[in-house]
């Protein structure tokens, strides 16, 4: 199971970057969610896949009996889901703002922080 | 993991401390509570705007007292370790402190607590119905966070609470440049942060552990068989863009000039430095031979960082941006020590980190002083200031001084052991580096000083006199000259802060008391 996940981790980094790349904020910002998730995903299959086994050692024993996934990468991804869940709903709102304002989602067209043909700074008085 | 069956009770003794918790736990994890909790008081106050301002402070107050506490234990008696929920390590999240950790926190606390005095000025009522004291707040716990914890996933975490909040901070106010700033930096942060995920993902699947002194142990004998390279490649990018080196740091002279002048402060004060800060734990402490291997690209990395920083610079007519790119340059000269990884090249760069932490800060705040009475970010603007206020044509004369690394101010020192150590290994590129970016610093600061200051515009009078009628310059420059004092004492009296950035040096190059701080008796 564990090849097949390791083949889409890298499908979905593929099309994160792709989209990242992009001039357009909404196609970085679904390509940023799709790289998230493929960290998810990453950590997910890094702690083994397994069907419906327990990671509890029994009493008397010092170690699981059969093979088990891992529970911390689990919980790792949980905070990691809900810190980039709670990142692209901000982002989301800061693209819709910033085409409110600025009138463009194209990264080209948003230059009212670093305006193009500043003047030099003086030379002399 | 031993269970006493028969009696139905089990003996936790493998697994847990059983003994009392012990008051430097307290101390330890104080610096990350104080501010959480004060900012959880501030949002449920949210309404009583008055108060919002004198609670921040005393919170800030206290929190630089506690770090100071801290420090002091940890000078006296070595590196402090503490894990959550009285699980032995590693299975609980340590936070372990050491001089490294202490020294940032307790100067960060500092840089906070400035900040809030010029925050009374500031912040008016939309910012603070906005939220910005407990933005404020959450972000030192982040800040703070950060610098202490000793777990890895942890400082990840950390990472993220003060990112957020800096969001928070950053578009206060809703104007178009903010938002198109905040785009910007939230966008590269976040893919930074993913990275650093990453990294820790291959790093638990490598290791099995994400306890930063368990790591240290277990390095040596994974050295040959896991992919240490890979992971400490990938800290150094990760790192490397929440530092703003070169060629990942066009986010930052992209947005911070665009938010409240003491918003910009606090982050061209702290935010470079944790990543300078995270760089020196990972690259140093955890993969130093690995470290090694990077020293030639990550020399390179720093050249181009400090010299096409202060080039930036000194293309920039607003003074704000030009000081942005005069943090980048000064995480440039940062690298130098990490790319030399010596015992004095280290030093000069925590030295140097203290340093701009204040410095940067200070430049921020003067920059925000000066349009107060010139009316103006822009060099083409500003005129005059020497005729209306000899007292801030000082304090900016002693800042340029010490953003540029020359005497009385505290920038000389950490350049001299950056310089030293780089002549040691003869990496005469690094040297000549350090020397040329003060250079051009210096004409840098110069330039402002001599267009801003000396300079006396025709139209100069009126405009002046409008922003003379509004401005109060009794706190703004009260503010500078605190921030001021520490950067004098830094250039005049070095030695005790010499002391203590070669003791965090060292505990980066020897970390057996780090590991024997979270693990009794495995330490040598």
């Amino acid at each position: 199971m564990e090849p097949v996940f390791a083949a889409l981790v890298g499908l979905f980094f593929a099309v994160g970057i792709y989209l990242m790349l992009s001039k357009h904020v909404i196609r970085i910002l679904l390509g940023v969610v799709i790289f998230g998730n493929a960290v998810n995903l990453l950590i997910f299959t890094a702690g083994r896949i397994m069907r419906e086994v327990a990671a509890i050692i029994p009493q008397g024993a010092e170690t699981p009996t059969g093979p088990v996934s891992n529970p911390l990468p689990q919980a790792l991804i949980l905070t990691a889901i809900v810190i980039s869940f709670s990142f692209f709903a901000f982002l989301l709102v800061l693209a819709y703002r910033a085409y409110q304002e600025i009138g463009t989602d194209d990264t080209d067209g948003m230059r009212v922080a670093e305006p193009a043909g500043e003047p030099s700074p003086p030379i002399g008085y | 993991m031993m269970a006493g069956e028969s009696a139905g009770m089990v003996d936790v003794s493998g697994a847990m401390i059983t003994a009392p918790v012990a008051v430097t736990d307290w101390l330890v994890i104080t610096p990350v509570v104080l501010p959480l909790m004060v900012g959880a008081l501030l949002l449920m106050f949210r309404h009583e705007m008055r108060w919002h301002g004198i609670v921040a402070l005393i919170g800030l107050a206290l929190l630089v007292g506690v770090d100071a506490a801290l420090l002091k234990q940890v000078l006296t008696h070595g590196p402090l370790a503490m894990t959550m929920g009285s699980w032995l390590p590693p299975f609980g999240i340590s936070f372990t402190v050491d001089a490294l950790g202490a020294t940032f926190a307790l100067t960060a606390a500092l840089v906070a607590l400035v900040c809030a005095f010029f925050s009374f000025r500031d912040i008016g009522v939309s910012g603070r119905r906005y939220g910005f004291y407990p933005f404020l707040m959450v972000m030192m716990a982040g800040v703070s966070g950060a610098f202490l914890t000793g777990d890895i996933f942890n400082l990840y975490v950390w990472f993220e609470v003060f990112v957020i909040s800096s969001f928070g901070l950053l578009i206060l106010g809703s104007e178009k440049a903010q938002i198109d700033g905040a785009t910007k930096y939230a966008i590269l942060n976040l893919v930074a942060t993913t990275l650093f995920l990453i990294a820790t993902a291959y790093l638990y699947g490598t290791f099995g552990t994400l306890n930063m002194a368990d790591i240290v142990r277990k390095a040596a004998g994974l050295r040959e068989a896991g992919p240490l390279m890979t992971l400490a490649t990938l800290y150094l990018l990760a790192f490397g863009m929440k530092a703003a080196a070169f060629p990942v740091n066009f986010w930052l002279p992209a947005s911070y000039h665009t938010p409240r002048i003491v918003t910009a402060a606090l982050f061209g004060g702290l935010l470079t430095k944790i990543g300078v800060y995270a760089l020196l734990r990972t690259l140093v402490m955890l993969f130093p031979v690995e470290r090694g291997v990077l020293a030639g690209f990550i020399g390179w990395v720093a050249i181009a960082t400090m010299i096409l920083g202060v080039l930036g610079a000194l293309a920039q007519s607003d003074t704000r941006r030009a000081f942005g790119f005069l943090v980048i340059s000064s995480v440039g000269v940062m690298l130098a020590g990490l790319a030399l990884g010596t015992e004095t090249g280290l030093s000069g760069t925590i030295f140097y980190a203290l340093h701009s932490m204040l410095t940067m800060t200070a430049l921020y705040l003067l920059a925000g002083v000066m349009k107060e009475f010139g009316g103006s970010f822009s060099l083409h603007e500003l005129s005059g200031l020497y005729r209306i206020s000899p007292l801030l044509a000082g304090v900016a004369l002693l800042l340029a001084l010490a953003v540029a690394g020359l005497p009385p101010a505290s920038g000389l020192w950490p350049k001299i052991l950056l310089v030293k150590a780089a002549l040691e290994a003869s990496a005469w590129g690094l040297a000549g580096a350090i020397l040329v970016t003060g250079f051009l610093t210096t004409i840098v600061m110069g330039r402002i000083f001599l267009l801003a200051f000396w300079r006396e515009l025709p139209d100069a009078g009126e405009r002046i006199a409008g922003a003379a009628a509004t401005a109060r310059p009794a706190l703004g420059q009260g503010v500078l000259l605190m921030l001021l004092v520490p950067i004098i004492l830094l250039g005049v009296l070095p030695e005790p802060v010499l002391r203590v950035t070669t003791l965090a040096a060292h505990g980066l190059l020897d970390s057996a008391p780090y590991v024997g701080a979270v693990f009794p008796g495995e330490g040598r």
